[in-house]
């Protein structure tokens, strides 16, 4: 068990309009990485559809930005660290990308973002005192409950890739 | 009786007999009075005790080879001296003080026809209290080659004096005594008298001049693995770098001592190591990596006796081909070697700014002949030859290392420098500095980094040439003096030789050998290896005129002048 | 350590390069590179004031990759070559990148020496238990029974313990982090170099191509169970019994840095010279 669910503190309603754009654009920066991994590693597909996540949770990220109004709520994002115990609940886990992967993984790599996403804002939604901060926290769960139909969606135009997905002929090559 | 222009004594002891201070003292009183000398040691293979002589030559000129025979042999004692029997030539000139209580006298004076004159040294420091048979020799030393009483106590006091009076005391009354002794010995050589000038009078040794010629050519940090005979470069550098806001730091082996100054100089701060062939063997992976990477590292090989461990406490010029072939790849870099224990100066600090100017390894050839004898000379000028490395300042852009500039030196960014950061590599890398397997990029810096050698004007310095004559005689290192003086023995037999030595092994300078050679019909190559090694380089890089001889030999004995005027004079 | 007195806010993107990283996807290694820039923006660092040094193998990539001044040497050498930077240029940060082959291997004796001199810088081994860069040969951390081409049946050797080795050797401060909790690492790594002298952190870093069984690492970490400690034979005990997996802080010593000897500046050669005159 490597880390609990753990979350920055969220007292008000400008903190939780951080703490939700902080998730976005880190997962703008996480797609982003893994869209370059895969142009470096020559996956082409992939880069398509991890430009296209980024550019997604770029969106979403803007969204909040105008939710946010008059409040500065790229500034007061960078200033949260990061989070309590691991990582924001949306990014997509790097260490679960390989060079060969299909769209269908990377999709897979999403949906489980968006729902880690779905379960920390609900849980907000439950703890809160603070009713701008519920009323808030329960728009964004419907944001997020959209984002996983959609990637739901998406998944179906992609077969679930065969057991050798994996495979290549090639051996490894040693750079040094 | 003949003033001679130089004078030469062995003197030989064991067990702690002291013979190695009688004739370092005779150096300094030497020096002293004005004249020149070269004071060796040889050794037996033990720490302490062992036996042990002192070969001094002192001379109205700068002394940089030992004589092809000894004037003067006293024997303290002559335990186990017959192992310096092949070194230490004597002849029916050598006038031999031999103390009858000292033991048999070896073959090479019993066999060579030597003139020996019994002295019981033993006994006359036997009535001094705390006397010592060494000071006694000391005396006898002295007086037969003309020096006074006072002037080698001068010496004695200085090194005796933390010892106390008692010992100062006692050293001088042996002196004194030995002195008296030898009034009567029959010696008809006698030393010119010196040429006084103003100049200042220093008494130092290969390896300390080494040192000093790497802080005056701006060497600001030293890693120091020890090895004999390199050992006393990093012990006289300890001390003095602190002094001038430098540092040493000992290392774990030679493999992080290389590293270490490739990461001082790549912080901006000129480098040095200093160690023999073992250590550069260990060292040449690393160098090609500063060779690659262009950062400019000092490596001073002191040359010993090889293969392998070999002959750690005597000379050879074997490590040439390591030097300058050694490196993995096509890495051109510098390897320069000093010719004499005042030439370790000037060649260590020429050195030093080549390497910074040039942004590449630098590796000084000098050999324990050099680095462990001690030479009394005049003070090595100042030149004006201080590193100056080309430093990126302004950076606008994208910054590249590598840069193909017209001299092919780019301008280096040292960190801390904003919108310079770069990272070096050993890796193959394009003008950015980044890895790169590209055929364009790969020609591109192997042409830099081979061209910014090649045009760059190293001047007169890249040999010493001396003479005219249609003979010349091809060496280099510690081998200059005595090629030196053998072709100046040659004159007077008629033979015009001109002696062409470089101090600058690598990169070949074609042009400038060649007119070095002009005029030249006849070579001989004279160099200290079994097999040939610089005869093969010069054979590599550049045009003989034929025929070409080649006289080598390997350590441990030194090849004399006399060695050297007999094979001139065997190929008239 | 160094740290600017009013630092210019400073974001982790700001420590990377342009340089695409050759690693394989899925490598422990582009978490690593996530923690380091986290942890230089948390010290708000100057990037150009900060030197990763690094020899060879995956890991040893990693300089190209931040936007700060890096070395890329040979392979096991680091370590030396960042002392000799180090101690020329105090006023750097330096850390040093290596794996369990460059590290623990080839480096293994520089590693040694480093501990027991004790420059300050910080030492970052990414530990995957495999060679991954010469495909798949057994590391001095691979367990013994691992099989590979090299080694067929496994090596049958104990693998090495860096962190008791390091606490022998005299390191100022012991950590063990995993790749994956790069927020973790981050700190950790803040820690590391804020520490005054030789600071060692092991970050295991799964090989996504050679050691794929390594994924399970990520439920076989956990917190350190007790906090980190001074003492050096408490946490000779916990180290000799760690089976591998706990991450934390788990040393912080009290050596002071190595200080070169401080002499006087400015001084004339001539004064040197005074040696050898007669």
């Amino acid at each position: 068990m490597s880390k609990p669910e753990g979350n920055p503190s969220v007292a008000s309603l400008n903190d939780l309009l951080a703490v939700a754009y902080r998730i976005e654009i880190d997962a703008v920066e996480r797609y982003n990485m893994l869209a370059d991994q895969m142009e470096t590693h020559n996956n082409p597909d992939l880069v398509k559809v991890f430009r296209d996540l980024a550019r997604a949770e770029g969106i979403h990220g803007e969204e909040i930005r105008r939710l946010a109004g008059d409040f500065d709520v790229v500034a007061h994002a960078r200033k949260i660290a990061r989070f309590e115990r691991g990582d924001s609940p949306e990014e997509a886990d790097l260490t679960s990308a390989h060079y060969m992967m299909t769209p269908w993984h990377a999709l897979q790599l999403s949906l489980s973002g968006e729902q880690r996403a779905l379960g920390y804002f609900t849980s907000i939604v439950e703890t809160a005192k603070d009713p701008k901060v519920k009323t808030m926290a329960a728009e964004l769960v419907e944001e997020e409950t959209e984002h996983v139909k959609l990637v739901h969606r998406l998944l179906k135009r992609y077969p679930e890739p065969s057991a050798n997905w994996a495979e290549d002929l090639d051996p490894p090559s040693s750079q040094e | 009786m003949a003033a001679l222009p130089s004078i030469s004594i062995a003197v030989i002891g064991s067990g702690g007999a002291g013979a190695l201070t009688t004739g370092d003292c005779l150096l300094e009183a030497a020096s002293a009075a004005g004249w020149h000398g070269l004071f060796t040691r040889t050794l037996g293979p033990q720490i302490r005790g062992g036996e042990a002589a002192g070969l001094l030559r002192v001379a109205v000129h700068p002394v940089e080879s030992l004589p092809d025979q000894f004037d003067l042999l006293i024997g303290i004692d002559w335990l186990n001296a017959h192992r310096f029997g092949a070194e230490i030539k004597v002849g029916p000139q050598t006038l031999v003080i031999s103390d009858p209580r000292g033991g048999e006298p070896p073959p090479m004076v019993t066999q060579n026809g030597c003139r020996v004159v019994e002295v019981p040294m033993k006994d006359m420091a036997k009535a001094i209290p705390e006397g010592r048979p060494n000071m006694i020799a000391l005396g006898i030393a002295s007086r037969l080659m003309g020096f006074t009483t006072e002037q080698v106590f001068v010496p004695i006091e200085k090194r005796l004096a933390e010892k106390g009076a008692a010992a100062v005391e006692a050293s001088l009354a042996g002196i004194k005594a030995g002195f008296d002794a030898a009034a009567d010995i029959e010696f008809d050589k006698q030393l010119a008298k010196p040429v006084l000038s103003s100049a200042r009078r220093w008494l130092l040794s290969g390896n300390e001049a080494a040192a000093l010629g790497a802080l005056r050519g701006g060497i600001r940090f030293a890693a120091a693995y020890p090895i004999t005979p390199a050992t006393e470069i990093l012990e006289w550098l300890a001390p003095n770098l602190a002094k001038i806001g430098g540092t040493l730091l000992q290392a774990e082996d030679e493999l992080a001592a290389i590293n270490m100054i490739i990461g001082s100089s790549y912080g901006g701060t000129p480098a040095l190591t200093a160690t023999s062939g073992p250590g550069l063997s260990l060292m040449i992976e690393a160098l090609g990596l500063a060779t690659s990477a262009e950062i400019p590292v000092v490596v001073v090989d002191v040359m010993r006796g090889g293969p392998s461990t070999g002959i750690p406490t005597k000379s050879e010029q074997g490590d040439l081909n390591i030097a300058i072939f050694g490196l993995h790849g096509d890495a051109p870099h510098l390897v320069l070697a000093p010719q004499s224990v005042g030439d370790c100066l000037f060649t260590t600090q020429w050195a030093t700014y080549l390497a910074e100017t040039l942004q590449t390894p630098a590796i000084v050839l000098s050999d324990q002949f050099m680095g462990q004898s001690r030479a009394a000379l005049e003070r090595p000028a100042d030149v004006a030859f201080i590193g100056a490395r080309a430093i990126a300042t302004e950076i606008s852009g994208v910054y590249k290392r590598h840069a193909l500039t017209a001299n092919g030196v780019s301008p280096m960014a040292i960190p801390g420098t904003r919108g310079g950061q770069y990272t070096a590599d050993g890796l193959t890398h394009s003008e950015r500095g980044t890895p790169t397997s590209g055929a364009d990029d790969h020609l591109a810096q192997l042409d830099k980094r081979r061209d910014k050698l090649d045009r760059f004007n190293f001047g007169d310095h890249w040999a010493s040439i001396e003479g005219a004559g249609d003979l010349a005689i091809i060496t280099w290192g510690s081998l200059t003096g005595a090629a030196r003086e053998a072709a100046g023995r040659a004159g007077t037999d008629g033979i015009d030789a001109r002696v062409v030595a470089p101090r600058l092994l690598a990169p070949a300078r074609p042009e400038q050998m060649a007119a070095a050679l002009e005029g030249v019909k006849r070579v001989l190559v004279v160099e200290q290896t079994h097999g040939g090694q610089f005869h093969k380089y010069l054979r590599a890089h550049y045009d003989l005129p034929a025929p070409v001889r080649v006289f080598h030999r390997p350590g441990p004995l030194p090849i004399t002048a006399g060695e050297i005027h007999r094979a001139i004079v065997e190929w008239r | 350590m160094n740290i600017a007195v009013t630092p210019p806010a400073y974001t982790p993107a700001d420590y990377k390069s342009d340089v695409k990283p050759i690693w394989c996807p899925g490598c422990g290694d582009y978490h690593v590179l996530m923690s380091f820039t986290r942890a230089f923006a948390q010290l708000g660092l100057t990037p150009e004031e900060v030197v990763v040094v690094s020899g060879i193998g995956c890991s040893s990539r990693i300089p190209a990759y931040t936007n700060c001044y890096g070395f890329h040497g040979v392979h096991g050498r680091s370590l030396a070559l960042a002392a000799g930077l180090k101690v020329t240029r105090p006023d750097l940060t330096v850390v040093v990148a290596s794996g369990d082959g460059d590290g623990y291997s080839i480096g293994g004796n520089h590693f040694l020496h480093a501990c027991r001199r004790n420059v300050d810088m910080t030492y970052v081994v990414m530990d995957n238990h495999i060679y991954g860069m010469t495909k798949g040969q057994p590391s001095p951390t691979t367990e013994p029974e691992f099989d590979t081409a090299l080694t067929p049946g496994g090596t049958k050797v104990q693998p090495f313990h860096p962190l008791v080795v390091a606490l022998a050797s005299g390191a100022n401060f012991i950590a063990r982090c995993y790749s994956g909790d790069a927020n973790e690492t981050a700190d950790v790594l803040a820690a590391a170099i804020k520490h005054p002298g030789f600071s060692f952190v092991e970050i295991l870093s799964p090989c996504v191509t050679f050691r794929p069984d390594e994924k399970a690492w990520k439920d076989l970490v956990r917190p350190a169970p007790i906090a980190a400690t001074d003492d050096q034979g408490k946490a000779a005990r916990r180290l000799m019994t760690d089976d591998g997996f706990n991450v934390g802080i788990l040393y912080r010593g009290n050596r002071l840095p190595f200080q070169p000897a401080a002499g006087a500046i400015d001084i004339d050669l001539s004064v040197l010279e005074k040696d050898f005159e007669l």
